[in-house]
Parts: C-alpha cells; structure tokens; sequence
C-alpha cells in the first residue's frame, strides 16, 4: 500500500500532496516538512530508500524518492511494495506529466495542480497501484480530457477568452514587440 | 431572468478562477495568509451563489488551499454539491475536493450514499471511474456496507477500466466492512483470470493485500498464483506473486519446495532487477521456513548470496541498500554464508551513503566473533569520532552496545576491555541520547561479572571524579546513576573508599534522581567505612567519619528536589543516630578508661544494623518477570477489602479478564517445583494463616507461597546460597538459560594498572594483547609469556570447574577472560522467550484483524470445514443484499437475476456431472466457460481430496475429474499454443490420479518446471524487445532545456524503467 505521495520543490514547498490515510491539515503540512528535511538533506549521488518519519508509517514503511531537477517525489509505501517497483512508477508518474503538459516543469504543476491530481489518479487508487503502461493512462486521460472539452463546449468561450487576456503579459508584450528598423528602413527607401 | 442568467455567466467571468489564485499568491508571497484569507471570503460568496460552475470554481480553489495547509472542511456541503452536478467537469473537481478533505468519519458521507451509487452506476464509465476514485480515499464503514453490491456488480462490469477500478475498491470495502470479504471472494478469485491484464494485476494486488495480514486463508490459492507465476510477463504483477508466495511459505513447506526451482530460474533469467530482488527475497524466505531437508539447499542460498554480492557491489546505491537488506534477513538463519562476505559488508561501513551505512550496521551484529569483535568495535569507535551526524552518532553507538551485549555478551572475552569501551564511549565529547542504555549495561556488567568489579568500581570513580555535566541536550549524564550505584553497592572492592566518598559527596549540579542515588549510595560507603573502622577499633576515625558526612549531606539536605530532600536528611538522622552513641561514650569512656574497646556496643550495633541492610547479592531480574508472578494462592484480587457498596456488584467479568492475564494462577505455574526449596525458608509464610483452614490447605498454601516467594524477585531471600541453591534447583525449568553458578575467578590487577597510565585510547590495548596471544598461541610456543595468555589459561580451567558449555567454539577463538553470570531471577514456568510478542504485534486498531475470515477456497486440508464455510458463505452473500436500499431495487434485481441464472447453469451442470457436492466445492461460482478451464484443472485435485474424505462420495467422484480434465485438454488444443502446456496438464493428470494438490507433486514438479523453462525464454525475448522499445521512446521523451527556476524542465532521462 502507497500512504501518501508528496511532491514538493527544492525549498519545501508542496507542489502536490496526496494521503491515502486521513490526517488533518496540520499534522499533513509537518509531514511535508518533515520529509523535506529528511530528503533535501540527502545527496543525489545517495540511495533512494529511506526510513519513513516519526510522524508518517513507522518502521514498516519507507520513503522512496526521486529528486528532478526542481521537485523532489516522494511515495510513502509499505513493506508490501517493492522499493525498485515504486521507483519505476515514479518514473512513469513523470513521463506521464511530461506527455501530459509537454516538457513538463514545476510551473506546471503549480498552476495545473488538479490535473496532476486527475492523472494521480490513473496510476494510484486509494493506496493501490491501479495501471501501471503509461500508453493506457495516457488514452484515459485523453478520454476524459475530451469529455471535459465537449462539455465546455461553446459555452466555456468567453471564460476562456478572458482568461486568455488575463493570462496575457501586457507590458511583456508591447516590449516583444518589434518594430521595424526604421533609420534602416529610411534608408533603404529608394527615390 | 434570462437578463439576470446572462449577468450572471457575465460576472462570472471576472471571477477568480484557480490560476488567478496561484497567480495571486505567488505575488504576495510576504503576506501569504492575509491574501489566502481574503480569498477564502470570496470562495464563501461563490459558493452561495447558485450557479454551478462558480461553485465548481470556487471548490477546485478550495481544493488547492487546503493542499497549503488550510482546513476547509467547512465547506463539505458544497463540495457535495458539486460532486452531484451532472456535469463530468465538475464531478470531477468535487470528488477530487472530497478525496483531499473527507475522511471516514466525516459525518457529512451519510448525505453521499445514494448519489455515489448513482455515479457508480452511471452510463459514463468516467463518471463511475471518478467516483471510486475519490471514494476509495474516504469510504466509511457505512458507505462500505450500503455500497458493497453496486461495487461488485462493477467487478463484472464490461469494461475492463471499471472492473479493475472496481477491484481495488473491493479492498476497501474489505477494511471498513469485512462481512463483505466472504461473499465476494469467489468474484475476486475470478478476477485473478480475468482477459484483462490491468484487472488481473488488481486482483492480485487486492489479494496480496489481504494474504500479507492473514496469509493462511489464502494458501489454497497457492496453485492458481502458481500458474499465473509461470506463466504471466507482467513484471509488475509477478513481483506481487513472488511477494504473496514469500508470506505463504512460512506456513507451508512444501509450497516453498515447489517454489524453489521456478524463482531460481527467474534469478538465472530475469533481467529486471526488482523482479530479481524480490525473487531472491522469496527464495530467502523459502530457505527460512524449510531450514533443512533440501537436496540443494545450500546451493540455493549461495546463488542468493552471490547475486546479493553483485547487488551490494554495484555502483547504483539502491541496489547495494537492497542487496544489504535482503542480506540481513539471510543472517538469521544462515549466519556463515553471510559471514563469507564480511569485508564487503564492513567495506559498506565506509560508504558515503548514511543510508547504507545504516543497513551495514544492521549485518554487522551477525559479523562479529570472540575474534574480531575488538576489531570490529574499534572500527566503530572510529566512525563515531568521525560522524557528523548525531543521529547516526546515536546509531553507532546503539550498535556498539548491540553487539557486545548480544545473548548475553556472548562475545566479549574481556570485560575490563568492554567497560574501558563503555567509558570511552561516554567521555565522547559529542555525547549522546544513549546516556541511559550506557548506564543499564554498566549496572548490567558490573552485577553480572562478579570478577570485573573491582575493575569496575575503579573505573566508575575515576568517572565520578572527572565527568562534566556539559551540554544539556544529551543525556549522557545518566551514566552517573549507575556509576555512583556500582561504587557504593560493591563498596567491598574499593581500593580507596574514603576517596570515592569524598567524590560522591562533592556538591554539584545534577538532577534530582541521581542526586537521591548519590544520598543512597553515600550511606552505603558510610557503613563500609563504618564497618572498616569497627574491625580497627578506631573511634575517632569513626567521629571524624561521621562529622565529615554530616557536614556535606547539609549540601544534599537543601537540595530542591524532594527526593533528594527526603533521603539526605533520613541520612543525616542515621549518622547523628550513631554520631550521639559515639559522644555518648567519649563521655563514658573518660569515666571508666580501662574499658579497651572504645566504641560502646549501641554503636557498633548502629553500624551493624547498617551494614545488614545493604548486605546480600542482588542478581538481575528478567524483564518481564514481574508480569509473570503467578497470582497467590490465598489472594484472591476479586474480593472486597471492605464490603462492596450496596447498590450494585461491579466484580465483573472485565477484571477477572484482567487478573488471567496478568498472573499466571499459582496452582497452574506450582507443578512439581515445590521439592527443590521445600523447608528453604522455614516459617516465613506463615504469618497470615486464618483459622478456618485445615493443616492440609494451610499445608497447601504454604508450599504454594514457598515457591512463589522463591521466585518472587521482590522477597528478599535469607541468604545467597539458598538464592543460588534455588536457581539450581530450578534449573531444567530454565529453558534458554545457562545455567552458570556465580563463580569467582581470580584476576590479577597488575595489567590493569599499567593499562591506566595515560594511553589515549585505552581499548585499543586490550585489542594488542588479544593480537598478541593469539600470535603466541598460533605459534605453538608453550610459554606464558603474556600475562593475558596466563589468565586466559586460568579462566579456561575454571571453566572446565564450572562445566560453561563451550563446545562450539572453534580452537583459534580467544577464550573468553571472564564469565557472565546468566542466571535471571523469574517465576517459574516462564522462559526467556516467553515473548508478548502476541500482544504487541497486533493492533487493536487493525482493519485486518477482523478480515481473518476463512475463506472457501477448495481446501485440501480441511475439506469439512471448507464445506461449512461454502454455506456460511451462501447465507452471508443473501444477508449482504438485505440492505440493499429500495431505490437501487432494480440492479440487485438485476443481479438476482443473473445469480438465479448461475444456479441454473449450477443445476445444469449438476446433472451433467451426477455430482453435485464436488462440483460446489471446487467453486461456488460457477465459472465462465473460457478461462475457468485452466484452474478447474488444478482444482480438482482439491476435489477429489475432499471427495476421499467424505466416504459417500467416493466412488462417483472419478467421473467430474475426467470430464472437466477432456475440457481442458479440448481447450487447450483450440487454442494450440504450445505442447509444453500439454506437458504441464498431463503432469496435473497424473496429480489427480495420485490424488494429491499441486504442492503434493513432488517427482512430477521436475517435468512441470521444465516445460516452463522453455515458456520462459519465450517471455524474456518478448520483455527484452519492449525494454528496447520503451528505452528509444524514453530517449526521445528526455529533454533538457535550460531555464529559469521553476521552468526546469525535469529531465526524466533515467530510463531505469524495467518493470513496464
């Protein structure tokens, strides 16, 4: 069984947090410190097993992890999942994010985090590993992406008109833009 | 109203959704909590708006705030709300909310039942594939019962996406409601040949779950798991199998022959090192339930131990911590062949990697020998100057002290050279949290080795004398309890007592028990010296004793501490009891001058009287035996001690419960003990005799108490010899225990002086002279050069006096200086390995607990009981769909239906067969034609083993088998797949006609596993080609764009992916 998986970054911030076991919200956010601490002092050249916290599992668990460039992942398991079989899901749970968001980076998920959410759930299901062949996920997360666009429909066009301008980085913009060279182009006019 | 909806989708526009959220809180990052609650007011006005998607919104906003840390349980109604909107969106947002924040005693999930049943039957597979998701993180016990039909009717589902998210839910439903288990295991059995592999892999996952709590239950599907086992590719799900076979084996012997051959082929095949890891972990565990009786038994646990060996020398770190850990658990049982590879595991210790370091240390305490323990804690020692960390610091030293005290210091040779470690260890300038651990084996060793108490006393004052209560922080100051006890209570060996008193007496800052301890401890060196001065008839020693004592415990007698308060002045009492008398007589003794003895007799009495109190040998007490005292004859705990109240009779049945388990009853534990103490302690008990007893119960209960109070540690015994006389006596009830009287054995202390002129690391000596000797001895030269070398003569004679079984050492071991003194004081009828191993394991709390339910699998071991439990199963499967609501009347109509369908098929089949009690047996679903085939096969067996018991049924039972035997074969020919399977079903022929289960098949296995061989190969070409496959497309997937923070991309290029 899988306990909780917790992503966060390189200073500790929860990127996404998932318990399969109820904890309140205090006692989830010192476990999210309390693993980081664990974690983030570890060299990346180290194994990635270590025994779990004081607050989350006990002696029968274990965190195994993996560090990607900014994010740190981190399952929670139990002695009945295999420590190498976990890290490869770790690697397919990124993949997936990866084909999902396109070059995935940590802006991602912080501005997606219900979708990781979304696509969590394909691989894990309440604490049990539920598909584990990345071109099956991905065909069911497309499945459900294409019900949600249908159901948007016409109706979701001016939200996601005006999304679209409050996501637009006006000063950004009038600085990206180009204007001709026009000494140059004074220049080259031809008399 | 039309203009008002139009407003409404308007605003609703300029509304916050949830990037503006993160947005907003990552540009106030100063005031986080000041801008989220501003948001959280706004999230309240959306959410008592009508409109759907604003409440939608405002819920997946809540959905991230509560991941910051934020309870938002507050909105539960809502999120409901949203879970119930039509709209698969929104569904999908409120069930997610719901995942994050309700918990199964939430008491809004009572409002959720009839809505969830409607989403999980729902036409749209996703909606009722998020609806198990989100409820398989809060489904209630409630939920779990009113729900559990509507989830098995999903497991047989048309689509494979349900049936498999079906399954896994079924676990869930299991903890919370375990009356479900028996109805739905035949389904989940089912499941386990499903077409499909995801839901093959749930149900074995499922399966594996509930067997790794209660792994009996599940052995009869030993040979389903084995088939899926030679047969399936999927790596994942073989690594469950393996898994689930290493819980099973340990109940199950002859599983683990069977198992044996077919994994040490995957060792030899596999390419997958998790396959291979866990492969080996059964085999381990295989090995440790059968011990013994393998023809290739060690051939087996060397290739482990080989591969483990390349595991631990491979440069990936998790493989070297796997190999380290799979290697612990080969120490236990097989200790030598781990033993081979002690310079990789020692090497190990200097890995940079805390964690490998870690399980190094776990190995090392079945690495050490009398040889090279010295070494070893050497080494150790080292490290822990070294370490930066002070939890592995604490560790290291744990370890030290582990493996030196193990089976009662087993290998420690030389205990002088233990203390002088344990002193060591202590005066480390980091200190520790162990302080107290270090303190229990210095009590441990000084009362345990009487020889190395004089030692010890010397050592303990030096340390009383120099140690520095420093830092705070670490406990190591504990350490002093123990050391002014040893001083004062073997006051006897000290060489300058006066001293150590004047050591103890100094004031200084330390906490209120070991100060009391300080107080005790200073009495008992009073009465030594006391006593000293009587034989020399020195008064004014004795005056300026007492004065000097009485003047310092006036430091100790303002102490704050109570207990130390207490103590002090009941000692000053004491001493000005004595310091009166002593004046008293000064005074007389210029009357009547001729009297030669100065100390007047009340005086000396005083002194005797104290000494007595601290006189007697103490011998260390087991630690659980005060748990284990048989309860009194004559006490009865249930009795009043005053008239019970009047109202009502409170005796009830939980305090007897209490009493069982707290003593065992006299009369059970008395046995034939009573003989070896008979008449010890004379008239003791009889004190409280009543008159209404006769002289035989009065007999009675005096034995009783004679042999309670002989083992009782708290009864002070009269004397030493009749302790050690009762130990013996005792002796065979002792099991676990060497026996080894107290023997004195003499030591010389000249070594030990040179050994304390200032060497840095005093430890390190003993290490040399060990060298030494056993260079002297390796050589053959007869002569006792050495002191060590004569001493170690000495103790081996006294040995052979004592009879210390040592026939197991081997001739180059050092032989060991001192002996430890293993006599434990515990009540009879208990044994060291007595464990409440049973009451700590278990959990109250534990869902699987109440999931131990015999399940009716064909079982060949008990056919009766399997039987009844086939029809429990059938009135448990009708009581399940009582509480079905009304409103879902229609599919468990539906249901019924096709249940009636299948007991007609049963019926059909029945009369087909002629044989209708066999046939419920093998299965109580009635399978589908296709992949039942193949279990049939391995069933019937089971069948015909059930049918051999029950008599009536034997001679009809020959006709099923060959039927479902043509089946199978005419199946397996349609399909003509391979002529192995062929092989293999006529191997499973011949197994039904012996009437044996697969496990039974010893002579045939060899044929079984060599057709799978051939299969196997197929298989690892195939996995080999995907692997392929998969690296290129992860190649390609791998990208490495540098960026900003946060726009790192994560550069998954670790293809490690052997498993999928």
């Amino acid at each position: 069984m899988i306990k909780a998986i917790l992503v966060f970054n390189n200073h500790g911030k929860p990127r996404l947090s998932k318990f399969y076991q109820y904890f309140d919200e205090n006692l989830q956010q010192q476990i999210i410190k309390e693993t980081f601490q664990l974690v983030s002092k570890r060299d990346d050249n180290v194994c990635n097993f270590l025994e779990g916290g004081s607050l989350i599992g006990g002696s029968d668990y274990k965190l195994i992890y993996r560090h990607y460039a900014t994010l740190y992942f981190v399952f929670c398991v139990d002695s009945s999942e295999s420590e190498l079989g976990i890290l490869d899901l770790i690697q397919v749970f990124v993949e997936t994010l990866d084909k999902c968001f396109e070059n995935v980076c940590e802006l991602d998920l912080i501005f997606h985090a219900d979708a990781v959410h979304h696509i969590l759930s394909e691989l894990v299901m309440g604490g049990m590993v539920l598909q584990t062949n990345m071109n099956d996920i991905m065909a069911r997360i497309e499945e459900q992406n294409k019900i949600v666009k249908q159901e948007a429909g016409i109706s979701a066009a001016p939200a996601r008109a005006v999304s679209a301008v409050k996501s637009m980085n006006i000063p950004q913009q009038i600085k990206d833009i180009k204007l001709p060279d026009l000494p140059q182009a004074i220049k080259d006019l031809k008399f | 109203m039309a203009l008002k909806k139009v407003k409404g989708n308007f605003e609703r526009m300029f509304d916050k959704n949830l990037t503006d959220l993160v947005r907003g809180i990552r540009n106030n990052k100063d005031n986080e909590a000041k801008y989220i609650s501003t948001c959280i007011e706004e999230i309240k006005q959306e959410l008592r708006q009508d409109n759907i998607s604003v409440k939608c919104n405002a819920v997946a906003k809540l959905t991230y705030i509560q991941m910051l840390g934020y309870d938002i349980s507050w909105a539960g109604f809502n999120i409901i709300e949203v879970m119930s909107s039509s709209r698969f969106t929104c569904k999908r947002i409120g069930y997610l909310a719901a995942s994050q924040c309700f918990h199964p005693d939430s008491e809004l999930l009572m409002l959720t039942t009839n809505m969830i049943r409607k989403d999980l039957n729902s036409q749209n597979q996703y909606d009722a594939g998020v609806a198990l998701s989100g409820l398989s993180c809060f489904i209630s016990p409630d939920l779990s019962r009113d729900l559990a039909n509507d989830i098995m009717t999903l497991m047989s589902s048309t689509k494979p996406y349900l049936r498999m998210k079906a399954v896994l839910m079924m676990y869930k439903v299991f903890l919370r409601y375990p009356e479900a288990l028996r109805p739905a295991f035949p389904k989940l059995k089912e499941k386990l040949e499903d077409p499909d592999p995801g839901v093959q892999s749930a149900a074995v996952n499922v399966i594996c779950e509930l067997a790794r709590k209660n792994p009996k239950n599940y052995l009869p599907l030993a040979p389903i798991f084995f088939k899926l086992m030679t047969t399936s590719t999927n790596n994942w799900m073989l690594i469950k199998i393996i898994k689930l076979f290493g819980a099973l084996t340990p109940l199950e012997p002859r599983l683990g022959k069977k198992l044996i051959e077919p994994l040490t082929n995957l060792i030899h095949s596999t390419s997958a090192m998790s396959l291979l890891y866990e492969c080996i972990n059964t085999v381990i565990a295989v090995l440790i339930s059968i011990s013994s009786g393998m023809p290739n038994h060690s051939a087996s646990i060397q290739l482990c131990v080989q591969k483990l060996r390349i595991l631990i020398e491979d440069s990936d770190q998790n493989l070297k911590y796997l190999g380290l850990l799979a290697m612990s658990k080969i120490l236990k049982t097989h200790p030598k062949s781990v033993q081979a590879h002690k310079d990789l595991i020692l090497a190990c210790l200097d890995d940079k990697d805390e964690s490998i370091r870690l399980r190094a240390l776990d190995l090392l305490y079945g690495m050490v020998s009398k040889k090279n323990l010295m070494e070893i804690v050497k080494r150790l020692l080292g490290h822990m100057e070294r370490a930066e960390g002070s939890a592995y610091r604490d560790e290291l030293l744990y370890k030290v002290i582990e493996i030196c005290g193990q089976s009662s210091y087993l290998y420690v040779t030389n205990f002088e050279w233990y203390l002088t470690v344990l002193v060591e260890l202590i005066q480390l300038e980091a200190g520790s949290r162990h302080g107290r651990l270090i303190a229990e084996q210095l009590l441990d060793v000084a009362i345990r080795v009487p020889v190395v108490r004089q030692f010890a006393v010397n050592e303990m004052t030096n340390l009383l004398d120099t140690f520095t209560v420093s830092a705070q922080s670490n406990s190591m100051y504990e350490v002093l309890y123990a050391a002014a006890w040893i001083v004062g209570e073997f006051a006897g060996e000290l060489e300058d007592a006066e001293r150590t008193l004047n050591i103890l007496l100094r004031p200084r800052q330390l906490p209120g028990h070991i100060q009391g301890v300080y107080v005790q401890n200073v009495i008992k060196l009073f009465a030594r010296l006391a006593t000293t001065c009587l034989e020399l008839q020195d008064l004014p020693g004795i005056v300026r004793l007492c004065d000097h004592v009485l003047d310092k415990l006036q430091h100790f007698n303002g102490s704050s501490d109570i207990e130390v308060q207490e103590r002090a002045s009941s000692a000053c009492m004491l001493i000005e009891m004595l310091r009166t008398q002593l004046t008293a007589t000064d005074e007389s003794a210029m009357v009547m001058e001729t009297a030669e003895s100065g100390i007047p007799p009340l005086a000396i009495e005083i002194v005797q009287e104290m000494t007595l109190l601290f006189a007697g040998e103490l011998i260390p007490v087991a630690p659980k035996a005060q748990r284990k005292v048989p309860l009194p004859d004559g006490l009865d705990l249930d009795e009043w001690i005053n008239a019970p109240p009047p109202e009502d009779n409170p005796s009830s049945s939980s305090s007897e419960h209490d009493k069982e388990e707290l003593f065992v009853s006299a009369s059970q534990a008395g046995g034939g003990t009573a003989m070896g103490h008979d008449g010890g302690h004379g008239g003791a008990g009889k004190r409280r005799k009543s008159l209404e007893l006769t002289p035989e119960q009065m007999e009675r209960q005096r034995l009783a108490r004679l042999i309670e109070q002989s083992n009782n540690p708290h009864y002070l015994k009269s004397t030493n010899a009749s302790a050690s006389a009762a130990g013996a006596s005792n002796a065979d009830q002792y099991d676990n225990i060497d026996d080894i009287p107290i023997t004195e054995l003499p030591l010389d202390m000249d070594g030990v002086a040179a050994l304390r002129v200032g060497v840095t690391k005093r430890s390190d000596k003993y290490l040399q002279d060990q060298q030494a000797a056993a260079a002297l001895q390796g050589g053959g030269a007869g002569k006792d050069g050495k002191k060590k070398h004569k001493k170690s003569k000495k103790s081996k004679k006294a040995k052979n006096k004592v009879a210390y079984n040592s026939s197991s050492e081997s001739e180059g071991e050092p032989k060991p200086l001192h002996i430890v003194n293993t006599t434990l004081d515990m009540p009879e009828g208990v044994s060291l390995s007595d464990s409440e191993d049973k009451d700590g394991k278990y959990d109250p709390n534990d869902p699987h607990r109440a999931l131990d339910i015999e399940l009716d699998i064909a079982d060949f071991e008990a056919p009766a009981a399997s039987r009844s439990a086939s029809k429990k199963s059938k009135e448990g499967k009708e009581n399940l769909k009582v509480p079905a609501e009304p409103a879902t009347n229609s599919t468990s109509k539906k249901e019924k239906k096709k249940d009636k369908d299948k007991t007609r098929e049963h019926k059909r089949e029945r009369k087909a067969h002629t044989q209708p009690v066999v046939v419920d047996l093998i299965d109580a679903d009635t399978p589908t034609p296709s992949p039942r085939h193949a279990p049939a096969a391995t069933a019937t067996p089971n069948a015909n083993a059930n049918a051999s018991n029950n008599s009536l049924n034997t001679s009809s039972t020959v006709l099923p088998d060959a039927t479902t035997e043509e089946h199978h074969k005419q199946h397996k020919k349609k399909r003509n797949k391979e002529k192995n399977k062929e092989a293999a079903a006529s191997v499973a022929e011949e197994a039904t006609a012996a009437s044996g289960s697969i496990i039974d098949v010893e002579d045939d296995a060899s044929t079984l596993v060599a057709s799978k061989t051939h299969k196997k190969k197929h298989k690892k070409e195939k996995s080999r080609r995907k692997e392929k496959k998969e690296e290129s497309e992860s190649a390609t997937a791998s990208a490495s764009v540098s960026a900003a923070d946060y726009e790192q991309p994560l550069g998954i290029s670790t293809p490690s992916k052997e498993i999928f």
